[in-house]
């Protein structure tokens, strides 16, 4: 929403993560986006998740393509780097310097238009290759910026503002990631602030790829009637899947063992999933692939966090690279020499 | 007429000793590669400057190949267009290779089948050799009688080129230390062809070898090898990449040298033995996604490179205009091959200059390097990191297929230990300290270049990159005075890094009028050229240019001759038409010499060219 910038001092006392640091660090530049944008509650769910995690800020690596939503990296923690990349690309630069340094954490955000048009091959790699970020996706089914265009999210038959309806049918992100092989997988919706922010904690702790799809509506161009991408549909379709006690934080008293299930992650805490419907497992690729298609084919948005496996290696592990950043590798031991030099060379004698 | 079977001088033929041209017709996919490259390889052991061009098609199996052997005492070694001797190897080829020989010249054949009379010249002596009934009477199996046929005409060249066999001999046994049964094979197939020709034939030719002691100095190597070696003496940690001829050997080079060289063996507490790399290489899904990687990675402080060739370098478009304005470092190698499109995937040329030059939209300009042999691949790599990192921008090295992929003699490449990669202005918390503020576009040096920071170091050296319109501190801005100040300063800075960059490389002749411009591979053949076009009383200078944006120099030398000649491996004269756009040079004094139809350039091809212009 296009607004001022907030007075420096807090106006009131502001809880201190284990840095000692407030949700103000991570904040960012003023939100240029249009009022009511379904992007800036994402932005403001991930601000608060980087301070309840406290991440240092210098540790983190903002990286988007091109779009509303990747205009979003903007306007969250301001002492990170930032790389606002090209139209589909963000994957492969997050890819590359994921490479060049595994220490720092990878918030990548991207949109429906960036991840699943002309981003759809590199997103499809980088869930292969299970690079170590988080992935965001900012699904609100429409070109907002070119004004009203219908992306490869739209539901057949879903209408645009001018009526016409889309003849094609959609990718889901979801659905698609499971198939990839993909290590974390969750939806979200953007008007649900309380079940956004622990799952992109999950996301940012996981080791791996973790892609969430969050419903994030447009409200210029996606957000009338006919509009399977509205507020008011996601809320009217929206079946919550899964709840569950993000890593790190206490398990409450209040939440019965029996039925829950665990699944640990990387550093170790568990994540212990609650209100699980009959039978679901988020740890069976499948089930979770034929639960989503199941809702889907009766117009429902599935949401919540759906598959979780910390188990598998990442781009690092399969290339067995130094516990620390390459980049961070001295040259003295990069460096075969100029006695190497001579032996290497006589093979070319 | 006769095919003739036994040696006769239909032609006066001078002896002439380490000087002369053999070109080997096949098959592609028999074996005979393997063949061809071990007599090369002799003859470079024997001390004596030698080439191997292969003439190679996109195929895998069964199409026609070609490879051509020049020996020169003297160090020509271009492509050779006259051939003193035909190895015809491949029947579905024979009427074009017969009619390549030059008068005086030789054919060898296989002469299991007798030679279709309508081939026979009356000015070649023909050379039968029954290789294919040689092999099927000696070896066992179907695939050994064809591989082996050609270990036996390299037999046959020993003998009738004077090639020491003792080398040839210690070369198999090297090639096949591991496999007693194909080192016993070959040495066997290799003294038959060897025996038979002693025997029937009258050896050596009168063109010959002698050994020499021009090489000892010297490495055999192809330049994708060099240019892999310069990128792991460089430094480079990340490298991704998308498989494309005639580049895929850099990756597949450097991948071989780092698990040699850059692996260390770590003791696991379960006793097992696990590996750490130092090094990390992505095979990416494309293109785009190579070079977003190679940014990504050099965004964040490594050594990242990719290898492509034109149509990478097309998809690559984009996120060079990216990493030019967001002046990120990156370092590309760029194997040119023959386009446009798809072209001769296996043919050179060096048809992406333009394209390389102002690769993207808006305005571009890119740091373009030339090498000219697999020696310089070896050491612009190492400059190419350099550069990329202190004037913070992609650089593109422009080889070919001819530098890349063939085994060029080349001086034993060195390495100064006291080396240390130039990173360029990167400012560290320290340096933070003592800063009021940082701003990523704002404090230019003397070069137009400004401090950048690596992420993950300090917050307050954090900055947004965007390729979108951005003023000094690195803001958004759609402001005009704002854009243009960066956008200015970037041309500076492109400018500014000539004067970083190596020269032209220029040979003056007395007397001479005439200015000969070049690039890259040509440098052999032209300078061979020049020798020749002397010997005639025709002095010309020649000027190889090295790297782009153009020096000083090279405007001098243009001011210096009221003609020059541009010689490059193109059809619209690329190279001419940067020096006119860069330099302002007056176009009609630029004439040009284009050879493009794919293979390698011939001191001929320049000659000739030359003289047609000028009117005989």
């Amino acid at each position: 929403m296009p607004s001022i910038a907030k007075p420096l001092v807090p106006l009131q006392h502001l809880q201190r993560n284990d840095l000692g640091l407030t949700v103000r660090d991570y904040e960012g530049a003023p939100s240029t986006l249009c009022g009511g944008c379904g992007h800036d509650s994402v932005t403001a769910a991930l601000i608060e998740a980087l301070f309840k995690l406290g991440i240092p800020p210098h540790k983190i690596a903002k990286l988007s393509g091109i779009g509303c939503s990747s205009k979003t990296p903007a306007y969250f923690v301001r002492g990170a780097h930032g790389f606002n990349s090209v139209h589909g690309r963000m994957a492969t630069i997050a890819t590359g310097a994921n490479a060049a340094n595994r220490e720092l954490t990878y918030v990548g955000i991207s949109g429906d238009g960036d991840s699943l048009s002309i981003g759809l091959g590199h997103l499809a790699h980088a869930i292969r290759r299970n690079i170590n970020m988080l992935y965001v996706i900012e699904n609100n089914g429409v070109y907002g910026l070119t004004k009203g265009q219908f992306s490869a999210s739209a539901d057949i038959n879903s209408k645009s503002k001018k009526g016409e309806p889309n003849l094609l049918p959609p990718i889901d992100p979801i659905v698609m990631a499971l198939s990839l092989g993909a290590t974390f997988v969750a939806r979200a919706f953007s008007g649900d602030k309380d079940r956004l922010i622990p799952i992109l904690q999950a996301g940012l702790s996981h080791k791996g790829f973790a892609l969430i799809d969050v419903i994030s509506p447009c409200i210029q161009f996606n957000d009338h009637e006919g509009s399977t991408k509205s507020y008011l549909f996601t809320r009217q379709h929206e079946v919550t899947a899964t709840d569950f006690v993000p890593p790190r934080e206490e398990i409450v008293a209040a939440v019965p063992d029996e039925g829950a299930i665990s699944v640990t992650m990387h550093d170790g805490t568990a994540m212990r999933f609650r209100a699980v419907p009959e039978g679901y497992d988020p740890t069976d690729r499948q089930a979770v692939a034929r639960f989503v298609e199941d809702h889907r084919a009766r117009g429902e948005v599935v949401t919540g966090l759906l598959y979780a496996d910390d188990t598998v290696a990442d781009l690092h592990d399969l290339n067995k690279t130094p516990a620390a950043a390459l980049a961070s590798v001295t040259y003295d031991r990069l460096c075969p020499g100029s006695d190497a030099l001579v032996k290497l060379q006589a093979s070319f004698r | 007429m006769t095919t003739l079977d036994t040696p006769q001088d239909l032609a006066a033929t001078q002896v002439r000793v380490n000087d002369f041209a053999v070109k080997l017709a096949n098959v592609n996919g028999t074996g005979s590669a393997s063949a061809n490259g071990l007599l090369m390889r002799a003859i470079f052991r024997m001390g004596i400057p030698v080439s191997g061009k292969n003439l190679f098609p996109s195929n895998i199996q069964g199409l026609p190949t070609w490879y051509e052997i020049r020996v020169n005492g003297s160090g020509w070694t271009a492509r050779a267009l006259d051939y003193d001797l035909m190895v015809a190897m491949n029947a579905q080829t024979y009427a074009a290779d017969v009619t390549e020989v030059r008068s005086g010249g030789y054919v060898l054949y296989d002469s299991t089948w007798p030679l279709d009379a309508a081939l026979a010249r009356d000015d070649v002596t023909f050379l039968g050799v029954p290789l294919t009934q040689m092999c099927v009477e000696a070896f066992e199996r179907p695939k050994e009688r064809l591989l082996l046929k050609n270990i036996c005409y390299a037999g046959v060249l020993v003998a009738l080129l004077d090639i020491d066999i003792d080398v040839v001999a210690t070369l198999v046994d090297e090639t096949f230390a591991k496999n007693e049964r194909l080192r016993e094979s070959n040495q066997r197939a290799l003294r038959m062809g060897y025996d038979y020709a002693r025997e029937h034939l009258s050896c050596p030719l009168p063109f010959h070898l002698s050994a020499m002691d021009a090489t000892r100095d010297s490495i055999l190597i192809d330049g994708n090898t060099a240019t892999a070696l310069g990128c792991l003496y460089a430094g480079a940690t990340v490298a991704a990449w998308y498989p494309i001829t005639p580049s895929t050997s850099v990756m597949d080079n450097f991948t071989s040298l780092c698990r040699t060289h850059r692996r260390q063996a770590v003791h696991r507490p379960d006793g097992e033995i696990d590996y750490r790399n130092d090094y990390l290489i992505v095979q990416a899904e494309d293109e785009l996604a190579a070079l977003g990687m190679v940014l990504g990675a050099n965004w964040n402080g490594a050594r990242a490179f990719t290898a492509t060739s034109g149509p990478g370098i097309s998809l690559m478009n984009e996120l060079l205009g990216f990493g030019y304005y967001t002046e990120i470092p990156a370092v590309l190698i760029d194997v040119q091959r023959t386009g446009p499109s798809t072209g001769m995937p296996t043919r050179t040329q060096q048809g992406d200059i333009l394209a390389c030059a102002y690769a993207s939209h808006g305005d571009t300009k890119h740091l373009l390097l030339f090498p000219a042999n697999p020696a310089e691949c070896f050491d612009f790599a190492v400059r190419a990191f350099d550069l990329a990192e202190r004037f913070q921008t992609p650089v593109i090295v422009l080889t070919d297929l001819d530098i890349g992929m063939n085994d060029w003699v080349v001086p034993s490449l060195t390495w100064d230990d006291a080396y240390l990669p130039d990173r360029g202005r990167v400012l560290t918390s320290a340096d933070l300290d003592v800063m009021a503020e940082f701003h990523r576009f704002a404090d230019e040096d003397a070069d137009f270049v400004t401090p950048r920071t690596f992420p993950g170091e300090d917050s307050r050296g954090a900055y947004f990159v965007r390729g979108s319109g951005h003023d000094k501190y690195g803001g958004y801005t759609e402001i005009p005075d704002k854009y243009q100040e960066v956008v200015d300063r970037l041309a500076l800075k492109h400018a500014a890094a000539a004067g970083h960059m190596p020269g032209p490389v220029v040979e003056r002749r007395d007397r001479a009028r005439i200015g000969v411009i070049t690039v890259g591979s040509c440098d052999l053949a032209v300078r061979e050229a020049a020798e020749l076009l002397d010997a005639t009383g025709l002095p010309v200078d020649v000027m190889r240019i090295r790297s782009f944006p153009f020096q000083a120099e090279v405007r001098e030398f243009m001011a210096a001759h009221e003609t020059c000649f541009v010689i490059e491996q193109n059809r619209d004269a690329q190279l001419r038409s940067l020096l006119v756009l860069e330099t302002g040079v007056d176009q009609s004094k630029l004439k040009s010499v284009l050879v493009y139809g794919g293979f390698p350039l011939s001191a001929k091809h320049v000659v000739d060219g030359i003289r047609n212009s000028l009117g005989g």
